[in-house]
């Protein structure tokens, strides 16, 4: 129900990043490197500070890195970011929405800022709507709304101009089980009709089981990534999960 | 160092974030800056005290024994007063409302009321170093020409904000009581805005029934006021003549001012606590907007702009700032009607554009600084000047639907005046719209206190270019060319200056 539009030859990497820095007094992403294939779900895992937001934050257009590149599928988004968002949503996990709007016209209102024909948009909107629940709070405002309700009438927001890749910062903080199930199915909807998420996230559990690809940054670079296995396997010392292997990656980063 | 959650402590507290604040407000966080803030400021003060002589210079030889001087004197600390007491009102609803840091300190096991009792006393203080500062010109020269006894009027004006904060913290805190959390909020600013403007306005009315004029002095020192005023010894004019520098009313007035604010403190500081933590579950209720059934299609800018406008149209702040507004219009109005057709509508004229400008500022700032999901529509695929174009124009829009019908009704009287109007509205807009957006610092929660302070600059800039403005239009509608363009180079200068020491530049 929820597709993605097919397109007909997707670039083979949704996001590529090469050499990106930027610095806040003290260098926050330190020359990283990183390829994301189109179609895939890949979680980004780090320490606090370790630049996952930052760098999210520049694919997105909301921060300008000091240096390097961003291609998101095959457009440069430093040189032409307007393109670049067209194909994209951001979801942070602070809800980006409207105390004084409704989840129906806050759907409406992001369709028009990616300018998709009304009546697709609405099309769309009254599927998400029902799909994440909020049918029975379409016409609320949405100032009295749970953080869960919240987080869900923002995913709508970012799915409902269909873009192919969704980029989300830490989606899971302060959701309920019943609302977290519903967030991961309608992102591995996503995935399975052929568009890419990256994410990050504090939870391993979700990054173990939802993940094609997991990315361990620290210090601003990239120093590992792969399947769970792979990263299993690089950790080495027989780290048998992802919270052992992560935390002998970083360890052995910091040492 | 004292001892931890005592009232010095919290003080230290306090004035540790407000100096901090004010820094990082005054410096943009360089310190570059400062020689320049310095040069601005400097220019600034010594235009003030121009305007300040050519206002008051003919007063300096005044004494206390004059009963229209009382009269006009008193009449003038009223207005002081009005105008201080919306302020404070205003800043003491905000105590209750910014949540920055009230959810840590109500959580803790420190004595709530002390840092209530710290934070009113901050409201005072700044109240007091308000008034001060607006009237320091005045003061200035006055103590020049006629001797140092006119400082004591500084001590009347700190006299009198101190009053102010200890009658807004009782009167705020008895409205949480007996309304009600929930509409306190809407009503304290409906109600400070309609002291603010009540006072001036009930004024002007009366002065345009007597005299068929709009000065407030003219009424004050007209003879019928002056012959009901009691005589000379009075108590009533005790005010006065402590800034006439009488030192036995200066120090009555001060002391009695302080006593109140002391009281007024004890009373309200343990009921503070109560009222911030129903403050807190006041957004519960759901509202349920009409079902609309299709999505209508739009271009994004469009989109945005026709956001923009459902948003303006739920917020209750807009409403309390557009009634103000429209109250401000309601004596030139009846200034219209009373005498149609005199030409005394040239009035009508600087007003207009005053208040454009006014509400152009407030809207700017909600549409731009006000932006709650300010990352949605920075990720959106439209470019940045696109977006400030878009929010920009819905202001404008706003200001039109409001203008427009007033323009008109001006025309009926005379095409020329609606003319001027028409180009100082939106001049005057435009200017207001402006400096908020090179002020613009996104109002997220965690930024609360420095919105607060940086915003002061903006509010200051665009109340001296609409000023600007308006005195313009005013020649201009006198057809005193000349002289219109001095008002006009000053506010085209203060925009410059604000556009200078902005964070953003436009």
């Amino acid at each position: 129900m929820l597709m993605t539009p097919a397109h007909p030859e997707p670039p083979a990497l949704a996001l590529e990043i090469r050499d990106l820095r930027k610095a806040f007094g003290r260098p926050a992403v330190d020359g990283l490197d990183l390829a994301v294939r189109s179609g895939e779900f890949y979680t980004l895992l780090g320490p606090n500070g370790a630049g996952k937001t930052t760098t999210l934050r520049m694919v997105v257009g909301l921060l300008r890195p000091d240096s390097g590149a961003i291609s998101v599928l095959g457009i440069d988004a430093l040189a032409d970011p307007v393109a670049a968002k067209r194909l994209m949503a951001w979801i942070s996990d602070e809800p980006m929405i409207y105390d004084k709007l409704t989840p129906f016209e806050y759907l409406e209102f992001v369709a028009g800022l990616w300018g998709i024909a009304a009546a697709d948009a609405q099309a769309r909107a009254e599927d998400l709507i029902g799909w994440l629940g909020l049918g029975p709070h379409a016409h609320e405002r949405c100032e009295g709304f749970s953080k869960g309700m919240r987080q869900k009438v923002a995913l709508a927001g970012a799915l409902v101009h269909a873009p192919r890749l969704i980029i989300l910062d830490e989606p899971f903080t302060g959701l309920d089980a019943g609302s977290a199930r519903q967030v991961k199915s309608v992102l591995r909807e996503h995935v399975a009709a052929g568009g890419t998420v990256i994410m990050t996230t504090h939870i391993l559990e979700v990054a173990e089981r939802m993940a094609d690809r997991i990315g361990v940054i620290a210090r601003g670079r990239l120093i590992a990534q792969g399947t769970l296995d792979e990263l299993r396997r690089q950790a080495g010392h027989g780290s048998s999960t992802l919270e052992d292997a992560f935390l002998a990656l970083v360890a052995d980063e910091a040492a | 160092m004292s001892a931890p959650a005592t009232l010095t402590w919290f003080a230290r507290h306090e004035f540790r974030l407000a100096w901090r604040d004010g820094l990082a407000m005054m410096t943009a966080g360089r310190r570059t800056r400062a020689r320049t803030l310095v040069i601005v400021f400097t220019v600034f003060a010594v235009f003030m005290h121009g305007m300040a002589f050519a206002v008051v210079s003919r007063f300096a030889e005044v004494t206390g024994s004059d009963k229209t001087m009382l009269v006009v004197v008193t009449g003038s600390l009223l207005l002081a007063f009005a105008l201080l007491l919306s302020q404070a009102m205003e800043s003491v609803t905000r105590v209750f409302y910014a949540r920055s840091d009230l959810d840590l300190l109500l959580s803790s096991p420190a004595a709530a009321e002390r840092i209530f009792a710290v934070r009113v006393g901050t409201i005072a203080l700044s109240v007091m170093a308000m008034a001060a500062l607006l009237a320091a010109p005045f003061v200035n020269v006055l103590a020049v020409l006629g001797g140092p006894h006119w400082l004591a009027a500084y001590g009347a004006l700190v006299a009198i904000g101190a009053a102010a904060a200890a009658i807004a913290a009782v009167a705020t805190t008895a409205m949480f009581e007996i309304i009600g959390p929930k509409r306190t909020r809407l009503i304290a600013q409906i109600v400070a805005a309609v002291i603010g403007a009540g006072f001036v306005i009930a004024l002007q009315l009366a002065a345009i029934v007597s005299t068929g004029t709009l000065s407030r002095l003219t009424l004050l020192a007209s003879e019928p006021i002056v012959a009901v005023a009691p005589g000379v010894d009075s108590a009533l004019w005790l005010p006065a003549r402590a800034v006439f520098g009488d030192p036995g009313a200066l120090v009555a007035m001060i002391g009695a001012s302080l006593l109140l604010l002391g009281a007024s403190i004890a009373l309200v500081a343990p009921r503070f606590a109560g009222c911030a933590v129903a403050a807190a579950g006041v957004a519960g209720a759901a509202t349920r907007q009409n079902r609309r059934s299709a999505f209508r299609p739009a271009t994004p800018a469009a989109t945005l702009r026709r956001k923009e406008w459902t948003l303006l149209r739920r917020d209750p702040w807009l409403m309390s700032q557009t009634l103000m507004q429209l109250l401000y219009l309601v004596p030139p109005a009846f200034l219209l009607w009373h005498s149609f057709g005199s030409g005394a509508e040239v009035v009508l004229v600087p007003v207009l554009v005053m208040a454009a400008g006014q509400l152009a500022g407030g809207l700017a700032w909600l549409a731009v600084s006000g932006e709650d999901a300010p990352d949605l529509v920075a990720t959106a695929p439209l470019g940045a000047a696109e977006i400030l174009r878009a929010k920009t124009e819905a202001v404008l829009g706003a200001i039109a639907m409001v203008f427009a019908p007033l323009t008109i009704a001006l025309a009926l009287a005379s095409p020329f005046y609606a003319a001027v109007a028409a180009v100082g509205v939106p001049v005057s807009a435009v200017s207001a719209a402006h400096i908020q957006l090179c002020f613009r610092a996104q109002a997220k929660r965690s930024h609360f206190r420095r919105r607060q302070t940086s915003s002061r600059i903006a509010t200051f800039a665009e109340a001296f270019v609409s000023i600007g403005w308006a005195a313009a239009a005013a020649l201009a509608a006198n057809e005193m060319w000349v002289a219109a363009a001095f008002p006009a180079v000053m506010a085209v200068g203060i925009l410059a200056a604000a556009r200078y020491v902005s964070p953003h530049k436009g």
